[in-house]
């Protein structure tokens, strides 16, 4: 079963492209411990997921690339050819020139609707290509305007069109010390959206995979680059097929179904809480691999920092103005406000 | 990717215009090797086939023929822009863009923006709608004039209402010189509070900048240049003041080396949208972090490093030293003291090979020296371009939204009530039609408001920052 990825915004852009190429060189790495067979179990798995084949034999990412200006994705474009090993699809892009400024109401209410039938067809062709589809996967950033804005409206549009569908974002929290100025805004005005319309919000904070590039990997200058490939390295151990209730050799057949399971959304802990996905095959160049992806409070305090922050500048009313100018209004952010206190104190009162 | 026009007004703008039109041709052939039309060149330059005849003459793409420069070229005296049509950058502009007139303003903000905008105005919202037509996204307009004379200052600001009407959506993002205390034209503070409630009600976002500032930036490399120390033989290209590897290699004029440096300036601004890089900025994104209320957007600017060092085994200036650099006041492009005023906001444009934990590393250890305004406490905004300028391995440019500008317009505002108080010289100013002492007036008011907003603002420095009770939610 296959996963319809779609990238938005810089970050987007820049992640998705470290993640499927994680992806294929785990597939086309040693395969460890396993045997022979299994491996190829594994590879065809993989494979049919996150890639469709191409007649001479370079696999196409099933994925989906949306940008307000084209310079991040020009360069997503080239270093995928250049890889040699696996390409984005020909027509599988959708680009504007002026960019989002930083500003989740001019993705949201201008960018979205102006662009929402050229971006839905894009992702409904990537969709019929599969022949068996099992959900979407929305790779983007909470802190500008695109990944953010356009995200929240695309995955509104994927909540109505597709509502059978799982729909799993990826967001990136921004750094606690600015990237950009307005992040807390932006923020909070897609968490509020996102908690309407997706299923399931995977999150990875910079603060934190800085933390792991410079206390566990030792790496001594840190770029965005490094950053996103530990990013892309943990979402790859995360998606990459695990056998399924059956048996061995056979591969979990929709990767997301293990999201599915309301087990991991409940506000009580069951005994059996933990579910354990296995796979004899290694991942990438480590013989064994563990991930853990867990639904806890422990993004309480970062949300209640954001949302904190956030209500501090709106009291102040400083660059409203930039927001109502696109027809985010001031009740809009209130609104906001209150959906994320709401999460907050459902989580505190565990 | 988007374009931007440039609008050189007066001589002082024209001048900067000229030299910020050399390094952008000198920056570009550094990158673009192999002399293909992409879009980093396209955002301040087209591309023409100069054998056809009239308007057809654009190509979009494929090698560069002939590139003209997305300029209107506006002076009520012929002297400069005459020069810069005679001198060797004479091809990259497009001689329909020009518009002169022959007498000159005589330093009277009246003239240029009363007389001479009436005149011109039809041939000045042609000339604008053509290079907007020229462009496939038009984002921005830069304009460069200075604050003290008639024409810059006037005209310059005649036309940022027009641009604000007929071009709504695009920014205006204005470069001013403001005139120093010893400034030898002695109405400089008239034109200059006249222009000021101009660029309060129609700028983006404007970048004042002090003749002084610069000249003092020149010395400190003169100084450094001659000092005769062993190994302090600095790298021609690198000089924020040269002019080495451009065209215009015989300047040695007076305010060349000046106009130098705020060239620089507008290159490293707009760096971040024309080139790639680990995360960029563009310039709407400069206005939507910098500006969290309209009228305050007034930007100071510190340009680092100055110079490079050719000798290889002299360790380059650490990383970090660059960034502490920017934040001190011999960087700056106008005298102020922003560290012992409010931050409201504070952008890092990085280029070259930076990488994240550097910016980070250096705001945390840069941090606490700094006040930020409450509800801004983490207000900085960084962006990485992969590309450094000329002649360096990197570079940074601060921009602050700061209270320390209130300085410099409550010494501009003394300066003028000491003239105004006598009505000296206000007759040239009156017998302009249209021109009334309200006009002055209003000006004022408009000045006062806003250094009254910015005192408002220092009033919550050193003021404990509390958490404001947050939205209960009944469960």
């Amino acid at each position: 079963m296959s996963i319809v990825t779609v990238q938005l915004g810089q970050c987007g852009n820049q992640i998705g492209f470290e993640v499927f190429d994680a992806l294929l060189s785990d597939s086309h790495s040693s395969q460890g411990l396993c045997c022979k067979r299994e491996n190829e179990a594994y590879q065809a798995s993989c494979k049919e997921r996150f890639f469709s084949e191409e007649e001479n034999g370079v696999p196409i990412a099933r994925a989906v690339l949306v940008d307000m200006e084209p310079k991040v994705i020009n360069q997503t474009l080239s270093k995928a050819a250049q890889s040699g090993r696996w390409k984005y699809g020909q027509h599988a892009c959708f680009c504007q020139k002026q960019g989002s400024g930083n500003n989740w109401a001019y993705g949201y209410s201008v960018h979205g609707p102006r662009h929402e039938e050229s971006i839905m067809n894009l992702i409904r062709k990537e969709v019929e290509k599969c022949d068996s589809f099992s959900g979407f996967f929305i790779i983007m950033s909470m802190a500008g305007g695109t990944g953010s804005g356009i995200g929240a409206f695309v995955t509104q549009n994927l909540q109505d069109q597709y509502s059978n569908s799982l729909k799993m974002n990826q967001i990136i929290w921004p750094y606690g010390t600015g990237e950009v100025i307005v992040q807390n805004y932006n923020s909070i005005l897609t968490l509020s959206h996102l908690y309407r319309s997706s299923d399931a919000l995977l999150v990875h904070e910079n603060d934190a995979v800085h933390k792991i590039c410079a206390k566990l990997m030792n790496i001594k200058q840190i770029s965005f680059s490094d950053i996103n490939q530990v990013l892309a390295h943990q979402l790859g151990s995360v998606f990459q097929p695990t056998y399924s209730a059956e048996s061995s050799f056979h591969y979990r057949r929709n990767p997301l179904e293990g999201f599915k399971d309301p087990a991991l959304y409940t506000s009580w802990l069951p005994v059996h809480a933990f579910n354990v996905w296995k796979t004899q095959r290694a991942f990438s160049k480590y013989e064994k691999s563990a991930v853990l992806v867990s639904n806890s409070q422990f993004l309480v305090k970062p949300l209640d920092m954001i949302v904190g922050k956030a209500w501090n500048m709106f009291a102040s009313k400083a660059y409203i103005h930039q927001y109502t100018k696109f027809g985010i209004e001031e009740e809009d952010f209130l609104d906001s406000f209150t959906s994320l206190e709401q999460v907050v104190a459902s989580y505190c009162n565990l | 990717m988007t374009q931007s026009v440039v609008v050189q007004v007066g001589q002082c703008g024209n001048q900067i215009g000229c030299c910020f039109w050399d390094l952008a041709l000198r920056e570009h052939a550094a990158v673009n090797q192999k002399g293909i039309y992409d879009e980093a060149i396209s955002s301040f330059f087209r591309n023409v086939d100069t054998r056809v005849v009239g308007d057809g003459g654009s190509i979009s793409k494929g090698k560069i023929c002939s590139l003209k420069a997305r300029a209107v070229l506006i002076d009520m005296e012929e002297g400069v822009v005459n020069e810069i049509l005679q001198g060797p950058l004479r091809d990259v502009f497009d001689t329909k863009q020009l518009i002169t007139d022959i007498s000159g303003s005589g330093n009277n903000w009246a003239v240029g923006h009363r007389v001479f905008g009436s005149l011109y105005q039809d041939q000045i919202l042609e000339k604008l709608r053509k290079s907007a037509e020229h462009c496939d996204c038009l984002q921005c307009f830069f304009i460069i004039h200075s604050m003290g004379g008639g024409t810059g200052s006037g005209l310059g600001t005649f036309l940022l209402k027009m641009l604000e009407d007929e071009f709504p959506e695009v920014y205006r993002f204005v470069t001013s010189i403001y005139p120093s205390g010893e400034d030898d034209v002695i109405t400089s503070p008239y034109n200059s509070i006249l222009a000021m409630k101009e660029l309060n009600e129609h700028a983006d976002c404007v970048l004042p900048i002090d003749n002084q500032s610069l000249f003092d930036i020149i010395s400190k490399i003169d100084l450094m240049v001659n000092s005769g120390k062993l190994g302090t033989t600095v790298k021609p290209k690198s000089l924020v003041t040269s002019s080495s590897g451009a065209l215009k290699t015989r300047h040695k004029k007076p305010f060349d080396a000046m106009n130098n440096i705020v060239a620089n300036l507008l290159l490293n601004l707009t760096s971040s949208a024309r080139f790639e890089g680990s995360l960029n900025m563009d310039l709407n994104e400069i206005s939507m972090n910098l500006v969290p209320f309209p009228q305050l957007h007034y930007l100071v600017s510190s340009l680092t490093p100055l110079y490079t060092l050719t000798d290889v085994n002299i360790p380059p200036r650490r990383l970090d030293q660059m960034f502490s650099d920017a934040f001190s006041k011999d960087h700056q492009l106008l005298r102020a003291d922003p560290k012992h005023s409010l931050y409201l906001a504070c952008a890092l444009m990085v280029r070259g090979n930076v990488q994240v934990s550097d910016v980070r590393r250096n705001i945390e250890r840069l941090k606490p020296s700094l006040q930020f305004v409450s509800w801004n406490q983490e207000g900085w905004k960084t962006s990485l371009c992969s590309i450094p300028p000329v002649g360096h391995s990197h570079s940074l440019l601060a921009l602050a939204n700061n209270t320390c500008v209130k300085p410099t317009f409550m010494e501009l505002k003394e300066r003028f009530m000491r003239l105004y108080k006598k009505k000296a010289h206000l007759h040239h100013y009156l017998q302009v039609e249209g021109m009334e002492e309200s006009c002055f007036t209003e000006a004022v008011s408009s000045l006062s408001a806003l250094i009254q907003e910015y005192n408002q603002l220092d009033a919550t420095k050193n003021m404990p920052v509390q958490d404001l009770p947050r939205l209960s939610i009944a469960m």
